[in-house]
């Protein structure tokens, strides 16, 4: 076992954490997930927003078993590595912050990190752009980290905090399984308490046992490999170190040969999948993203996975992109096929804005 | 951070990626062939600093300290 556990931190590790996700996605596409969607976090957490009902864009409402697996999956990685570490106290009024902006940008763009490569890998070149953007978003916040940018340190805290988010994970795992019980109108729409789309991206799932299935075994690599697509770029640009992007470099083949193999690989512009085609605002909705990722310390699932492993943080991040994801539908700031919101470009303007403040005005005391 | 006469002491503990390695290349460039102690609470950032000092052909060594790790790393040829 410890030798499965030292194997997985390794450089081998981050390659097949990688393999396992690119080979993962797009399976899950094939059964069932919306295209080039096999995994996304930022769009899985907006459909549990949707599904709780923090916006009532009825097209994207689904308590998406994927992201609490990925806690529970993370949880039993670091409990069994004995890495399970409950801890809070960065900041984490700050990292809820950079959590609901980061989602806004992500919607702008529509999608994660994760998702912008695996958009890549299925042949969506508009994710170039967001890919652009993201490293740029990265580029600016390696500069607030190396003005001497820090959220502060985080301290011990009782093993109460660490067992929040899995709680939290289980609790949403009942309610999936449960919610079709809940309340439906005369034309079969979910009325609450957990809603759940009819059509759209929200309609389109794998089975949930599926979805576990795959969540917990990513989680589970991530934790032990640390798997992060922020850091991926971070630590090329600030150490010359090419670990982290190794992963990303094995999740992009993997996801290839599998799209091409599964017959899902589509070059192009137009037409693709939960995408649109307006190149600035796919580029500036991932600037936004990649800033406000970078300076909450990791990508949108590392931060799932942390909370996973205790960083109470790392939860409160995961929390402010599924209130930012309320936000971003019920202000109407999240892009759809045909592009842009009216307010979209304004909104991440504004959050590029604020992410910018805090990475020029905070600092760790008694460094 | 502390110093003494030959080790530099850094304490990363509680900070998030990227910040302890950070500090440790930091301290490192200051060190002047003196050793650098980084204290760091995560199996994360200890590898981190472990696998910049394979990568620079740095001296490493870690222990256990009480929850966390102190490693320990210098340059050979100064």
């Amino acid at each position: 076992m410890k030798k499965v556990m030292g194997f997985l931190a390794s450089k081998p590790g981050i390659v097949v954490t990688g393999a396992v996700i690119g080979i993962l996605a797009p399976i899950l596409v094939h059964f069932g997930n919306p295209g080039n969607m096999g995994i996304c976090v930022a769009c899985f957490e907006r459909d549990i927003a949707g599904a709780l009902g923090l916006h009532r864009a009825a097209i994207v409402q689904y308590l998406r078993p994927e992201i609490p697996a990925f806690i529970l999956g993370s949880f039993i990685a670091a409990l069994l590595a004995k890495e399970w570490k409950p801890r809070t106290g960065s900041a984490p009024l700050v990292r809820f912050v950079l959590g609901a902006f980061a989602m806004i940008g992500a919607l702008v763009f529509l999608g994660c990190p994760w998702r912008a490569w695996l958009r890549l890998a299925g042949g969506d070149w508009n994710a170039i752009f967001g890919i652009l953007g993201l490293i740029s978003g990265i580029l600016v916040g390696v500069l607030f980290l190396k003005r001497g940018y820090s959220l502060g340190r985080s301290h011990p805290a009782p093993r109460a905090l660490g067992f929040a988010m899995p709680l939290l994970a289980l609790g949403l795992i009942v309610l999936a399984f449960i919610s079709p019980l809940f309340g439906r109108s005369a034309e079969g729409q979910a009325i609450g308490p957990v809603f759940r789309s009819l059509k759209g991206p929200g309609s389109m799932a794998v089975p949930i046992v599926v979805a576990l299935a795959a969540g917990l075994v990513i989680g589970f690599l991530a934790q032990r490999s640390r798997f992060c697509t922020i850091g991926a770029v971070r630590d090329v640009v600030l150490f010359r170190d090419p670990h982290l992007a190794l992963g990303i470099a094995s999740l992009l083949v993997f996801a290839l040969a599998t799209n091409l193999v599964l017959g899902q690989f589509k070059a192009g512009f137009v037409g693709q999948p939960v995408a649109h085609t307006d190149g600035l605002w796919n580029f500036g909705g991932m600037v936004l993203a990649g800033l406000a990722f970078t300076l909450a310390g990791g990508c949108p699932a590392r931060q799932i996975f942390l909370s996973g492993e205790g960083d109470g943080d790392a939860g409160v991040f995961v929390l402010g992109m599924i209130v930012g994801a309320g936000f971003a539908h019920n202000f109407n700031l999240a892009s759809s096929t045909t592009g842009p919101s009216p307010y979209g470009p304004a909104a991440t303007i504004f959050g590029i804005i604020v992410v910018a403040i805090i990475g020029l005005t905070f600092r760790e005391k008694n460094a | 951070m502390s110093e003494s006469r030959d080790i530099i002491t850094v304490d990363a503990r509680g900070l998030a990626c990227p910040e302890p390695l950070m500090m440790a290349k930091s301290a490192l460039n200051r060190a002047g062939g003196k050793i650098v102690e980084v204290i760091v609470d995560t199996t994360t950032s200890r590898d981190n600093i472990l696998r910049m000092a394979e990568r620079e052909r740095l001296e490493a060594s870690e222990r256990v300290d009480g929850d966390g790790f102190i490693v320990r790393v210098e340059r050979k040829n100064p």
